[in-house]
């Protein structure tokens, strides 16, 4: 606590570490918190009664099953964050699939990562497109999102139709999900992301000194200092034990430490959890709010074009079906489940990887002990159920604590 | 006290919506370090004056001469150049956001790459509301939700002091408190005349005027109806002018 005595603000006195927490949690700002925890919960389930699912090879089925619907569920969070919606996205992550699919087929062969970064693109055009009736014309993006729902499952039909699901053979989609790192890769990529970690931490916190505002809790930077390279190097040993890292797994985490970027400290974020919170007062503050609801859609489709190639290349291949089953609802659940308030302002580009861990866990657990689909859906929709239910009642207790 | 030129003063200002005359020939001066009360019944103009000022719209006659200079606003963000700040009485702040967020909504300090600068901000934060004597406010880092109504109101006043701004226009800036919340406001109005600020107090309570105000200008259906100085004159005479004299015939309506 010594080193608060530096910061200026005597006036405005810092309180202790557990009335901060208390106050937060009574403020309804309960964060991470209640995923970890289910998580955790429901892994320790599983390891004491599903066999074989405490070992290295299943943890690594479990981020590479993960890894598709996590992509969909970062551009999720960021259109919550908006108080909007986005229907379109599993469809969308699909006819992406598909094209790359066609572009690296027999016939008009794009060479290396092509096929990807034009799927990429097409993702990109098609959620500026469907963004620019919500944030332009005003038309409600259920609605707008709902026709792209539509229409994109009808295009993938129409494309495969004639000729059934295409095998693809470019091996940059298919190593999206089914690339593994060498051992000594994963341990030097457990290595960089420690450092990486330690030295942003070490320089904000210099940072802030310089400036002379307060400055985190020591036991609580110290410890965050040593447990997240612990943690690092913990997985990364898991995975070695197995095939070694996957790619899927450093898409995960590296597409979070990115848009965690971009949410948290940078202008575009800030204004997305402004217009998320009250869009009038962002317009009048000097916000171009159309053109924070546009990127952000673009974000959706950026993200759910990366999730379908890394979901066609998990299976090798793209069907008639790509884009259906519960992916949209899988990666909207994920977001939600994470924390994400559907009701826009509130939420952590975390909750779509802690959230979609959930889904994956539960799904591959159920699955590993012999159930049918249908109680892994009423298991999801019982915990979907549940983590909303626990978000309204947090905002309610926000409302309270308020005024 | 006045200092030899008014930061604002209104010439003449006429406008118009329609066959409607909101405003007629309405003059009026504030000056450095005045707290200027705008006070009339409703319709009497107030906020279609404010809003002359603020750049919403334009006057279709008179001059607004802004420090000694006459000026066109055209729209907002000339108001803001210029050094003026309102302060809309649903206060727009996002709820979900941290004070430091709030106070720098849309004017975030960042880099070259759009990096936002939070060391910064929030130590202007902190300077600026302990600059005000803000103290109720436990942390710079807690959401605006959680606040009470006379500390968003403060943040709200103290987000238009931190730019530089020479004039302040508070529109009914306790219409929405209680007892010690409404003194609490008050007294942050008052020290923003003391810091060298003009200040345009808009309100229907005649109680606060005479609690923060130093003139009171009194509009009524859009017209100059009197202008008092708070030592000299009392309440009657003031309600008086709000509401005395109403005209039988509705201004802007001929016949």
């Amino acid at each position: 606590m010594s080193t608060q005595s530096t910061a200026i603000d005597t006036a405005l006195p810092h309180e202790s570490l557990r009335t901060r927490a208390w106050e937060d949690f009574k403020g309804g700002n309960l964060g991470s918190a209640p995923v970890i925890v289910g998580l955790t919960i429901i892994v320790l389930v599983f390891a004491f009664t599903a066999p074989n699912f405490f070992t290295a090879v299943n943890l690594n089925n479990i981020i590479v099953q993960m890894a598709g619907t996590t992509m969909l569920a970062y551009g999720v969070v960021f259109v919550l964050l908006l108080g909007e919606i986005d229907l379109s996205i599993a469809y969308l992550s699909g006819i992406c699939g598909v094209a790359a699919a066609e572009l690296q087929a027999p016939g008009h062969t794009l060479p290396g990562i092509w096929p990807i970064v034009v799927a990429l693109l097409l993702g990109c055009a098609i959620g500026a497109f469907q963004g620019s009736f919500v944030a332009l014309i005003g038309v409600p993006a259920f609605v707008v999102t709902l026709a792209g729902l539509l229409a994109w499952q009808g295009a993938i039909q129409i494309t495969l139709g004639a000729n059934g699901p295409i095998i693809i053979s470019n091996r940059w989609i298919n190593y999206t999900a089914s690339y593994f790192f060498s051992k000594d890769g994963s341990w030097a990529i457990a290595g960089v992301i420690s450092v990486l970690y330690i030295g942003a931490r070490i320089g904000s916190l210099f940072g802030r000194r310089r400036a002379g505002v307060a400055i985190e809790y020591p036991a609580l930077f110290i410890g965050k200092l040593v447990a997240v390279p612990a943690l690092t190097f913990l997985v990364v040993a898991i995975c070695n034990h197995d095939r070694g890292v996957p790619l899927a797994g450093l898409e995960i985490i590296g597409l979070l430490i990115f848009w965690t970027y971009i949410a948290k400290r940078t202008t575009f974020g800030r204004h997305v959890y402004a217009v998320g919170g009250n869009a009038e007062a962002a317009r009048r503050a000097g916000i171009n709010v159309p053109r924070i609801r546009i990127l952000v859609f673009t974000i959706s489709g950026l993200m759910a074009a990366f999730g379908g190639i890394v979901l066609a290349g998990n299976l090798n291949s793209v069907a008639p079906d790509q884009g259906g089953g519960t992916l949209l609802l899988d990666a909207i659940s994920a977001a939600v489940i994470g924390g994400t308030s559907l009701f826009g302002g509130r939420g952590e580009v975390r909750s779509a990887a802690l959230g979609a861990a959930v889904i994956a866990t539960i799904e591959n657990g159920l699955y590993i002990k012999g159930y049918q689909p249908g109680v892994i859906y009423i298991t999801t929709g019982s915990i979907l159920l549940f983590a909303v239910t626990l978000d309204t009642i947090a905002r309610r207790r926000q409302a309270k604590t308020g005024r | 006290m006045p200092a030899a030129t008014p930061v604002l003063e209104l010439r003449g200002i006429s406008k118009a919506f329609g066959s409607v005359n909101a405003l007629t020939d309405v003059d009026l001066t504030v000056n450095k370090g005045e707290v200027l009360a705008l006070v009339g019944d409703n319709g009497a103009g107030k906020s279609t004056l404010i809003k002359t000022v603020a750049g919403a719209h334009q006057a279709d006659e008179g001059d607004i001469i802004f420090e000694g200079h006459p000026v066109h606003i055209a729209g907002p963000k000339d108001a803001v150049r210029l050094g003026i700040e309102v302060v809309y009485q649903d206060l727009a702040l996002c709820d979900n956001l941290d004070v430091v967020q709030n106070m720098y909504l849309g004017r975030e300090a960042h880099d070259f790459f759009q990096r936002l600068r939070e060391p910064v901000m929030e130590q202007r934060t902190v300077e600026t509301l302990k600059g005000l004597a803000v103290t109720t406010i436990r942390s710079v880092r807690q959401a605006v939700a959680t606040l009470s109504g006379g500390q968003r109101q403060s943040v709200a006043v103290a987000r238009a002091v931190m730019w530089n701004s020479k004039l302040v226009i508070l529109d009914e800036p306790t219409a929405a408190l209680g007892v010690a919340q409404t003194e609490q406001v008050l007294e942050l109005v008052k020290r923003l005349g003391e810091q060298g600020l003009a200040v345009i107090l808009i309100s229907h309570n005649l109680h606060d005027v005479f609690a923060a105000a130093d003139r009171i200008l009194v509009l009524r259906l859009g017209r100059n109806a009197g202008e008092y100085d708070r030592r000299s004159t009392t309440q009657e005479e003031v309600v008086h002018a709000i509401t005395a004299g109403r005209p039988t015939k509705v201004a802007g309506i001929t016949g």
